[in-house]
């Protein structure tokens, strides 16, 4: 009797574990099943902080332009170039649902890269009209737009770090396995490729055309 | 003899992870300290690391801001370097800024007031909450007007004292909004406290509730048999558990740095915010 109640008792109690081990499995999964959703909502949520800050930039282009042509408008041809470039900007936009598009986000990068490279452009030119660059409301423009191209590198700084991010997930263990066999929809989203620096290359040429 | 080895060869085997992973944390935490190791520490409310704030002013400034500070929750902390090492400086305002987390958690309304001495450039860095009220424009103005020309005179104190009498000035020029943001900071205090309190009141009823029921009984309760209590109605029994559970372990909580100083920050972040200038 003493021997055969544990020998008894041992299935019971296997199946109450085994009972117990399935009802814990949820909490199993906390160790990396939510890691995917997590990171790919820090992502898109960083893309729309970039979004946000370019588009905060495309706002303060129509005042600057007003502003510079008050002082220098012969300079037609790079304020043009400045409105032609943010109207591309503009057009091209990109949802959270296009980040794993290589193209779409290709394309982004380079119409704001070419407001980016107008837009120095048009500092450039600005060097020429000392009235205009002492100007209170030039330099109120000056601080604005200094601060929205800093606020977009920040961004663009948190972007490519949530993606790293959510990229590595999707290519580790144990996240690597939710991805296989439940998150199979989820691809790695794309990033900037290009620094900010390298894009805002002014082209300034010497002795062509000099407004002053 | 075969299952002595194996059992061995197993305990062996666990410890070899143990080491593997305690040999892991160190190497991360000696990681993490090297790569903080560039930025300063966070000393108080002004850290003169290139030491150009003589130490009237510093006193006076650290008095203001904790004023300022106890006033509208807003934090403004005064950061001097001597050198940026080649880094530009806007990345290393930022990142001083998120490190140090000035500014209330939630509410980001933290200042960076920032100067290389050797790069001669100086920034101020501007917490999420704050870009409404004190602006690129101010801080640009700020800059401008107050720090660049007394920095070219040579007199940092003046500069510096001026630039966070401004910054105060700006911050309290909305005074409806500054108080907004005070009574919020305090209400956010004030309401996170209780569901740490009932979690903690849960946990503990749990936690001490089941070391509590292993002694208790015995003591308080009365014996209706061998190994068995009965303690306020519950009958409890010793005799079926024993040695169903028998290895304890001890959690060990770790705490996260922070102590020692009488000021940190609240944890507020920077998207960027602000201006830069050089003299």
């Amino acid at each position: 009797m003493p021997i055969a109640k544990p020998l008894a008792a041992m299935p019971v109690r296997g199946l109450f574990s085994l009972l117990a081990l399935c009802l814990m499995l949820p909490l199993l999964s906390a160790c990396g099943f939510n890691t995917i959703p997590t990171r790919e909502e820090q992502a898109k949520a960083a893309w729309s902080e970039v979004l946000n800050q370019y588009q905060r930039r495309a706002d303060l282009i129509p005042n600057l332009v007003e502003t510079v042509k008050g002082y220098a408008a012969q300079e037609r041809e790079v304020l043009e170039g400045v409105v032609e470039a943010r109207a591309k900007a503009t057009q091209v936009q990109i949802s959270p649902d296009m980040l794993t598009d290589p193209e779409a986000f290709k394309a982004f990068q380079e119409s704001q890269a070419g407001l980016s490279g107008a837009l120095s452009r048009l500092l450039a030119v600005v060097e020429n009209y000392p009235d205009l660059k002492s100007s209170q409301n030039f330099l109120a423009l000056q601080a604005q737009l200094e601060g929205t191209e800093n606020r977009i590198a920040v961004a663009r700084r948190d972007y490519i770090e949530a993606v790293r991010l959510y990229n590595t997930s999707l290519k580790t263990l144990p996240s690597m396995l939710w991805a296989m066999f439940w998150f199979t929809g989820n691809e790695p989203y794309e990033t900037f490729t290009i620094s900010e620096e390298k894009m805002d290359v002014p082209s300034v040429n010497f002795g062509t055309s000099s407004g002053g | 003899m075969g299952e002595a080895v194996s059992r061995a060869l197993t305990t062996f085997g666990h410890r070899s992870i143990w080491l593997a992973l305690v040999a892991g944390f160190i190497w991360i935490a000696a990681a993490s300290a090297v790569a903080a190791a560039e930025l300063p520490r966070l000393t108080g409310r002004v850290v003169d690391n290139a030491g150009i704030i003589d130490a009237a002013s510093e006193a006076a400034l650290n008095s203001r801001l904790e004023a300022f500070e106890a006033r509208s929750s807003d934090q403004i902390v005064v950061a001097t370097i001597r050198s940026l090492d080649g880094e530009a400086l806007e990345p290393f305002a930022n990142r001083l800024f998120r490190a140090w987390g000035l500014g209330q958690a939630g509410e980001d309304n933290g200042v960076l007031l920032l100067v290389a001495l050797d790069d001669r450039k100086m920034r101020i860095e501007v917490g999420y909450g704050l870009e409404g009220t004190l602006t690129d424009l101010h801080s640009k103005l700020i800059i401008e007007n107050t720090m660049v020309p007394a920095f070219r005179a040579g007199d940092f104190s003046t500069g510096i004292s001026g630039a966070v009498d401004d910054i105060i000035m700006v911050l309290e020029g909305n005074a409806a909004e500054l108080e907004a943001r005070a009574k919020r900071s305090q209400q956010s205090d004030k309401g996170s406290g209780w569901p740490v309190i009932l979690f903690f009141l849960v946990w503990a009823t749990f936690f001490f509730g089941g070391i509590a029921m292993a002694f208790l009984p015995p003591i308080f309760g009365r014996k209706i048999g061998p190994g068995r209590y009965k303690w306020l109605g519950m009958t409890v029994d010793y005799t079926k558990s024993r040695g169903g559970s028998s290895g304890g372990r001890s959690s060990g909580g770790w705490s996260s740095g922070g102590g020692g100083g009488g000021f940190s920050g609240g944890g507020g972040s920077s998207g960027g915010g602000g201006a830069s200038g050089s003299w």
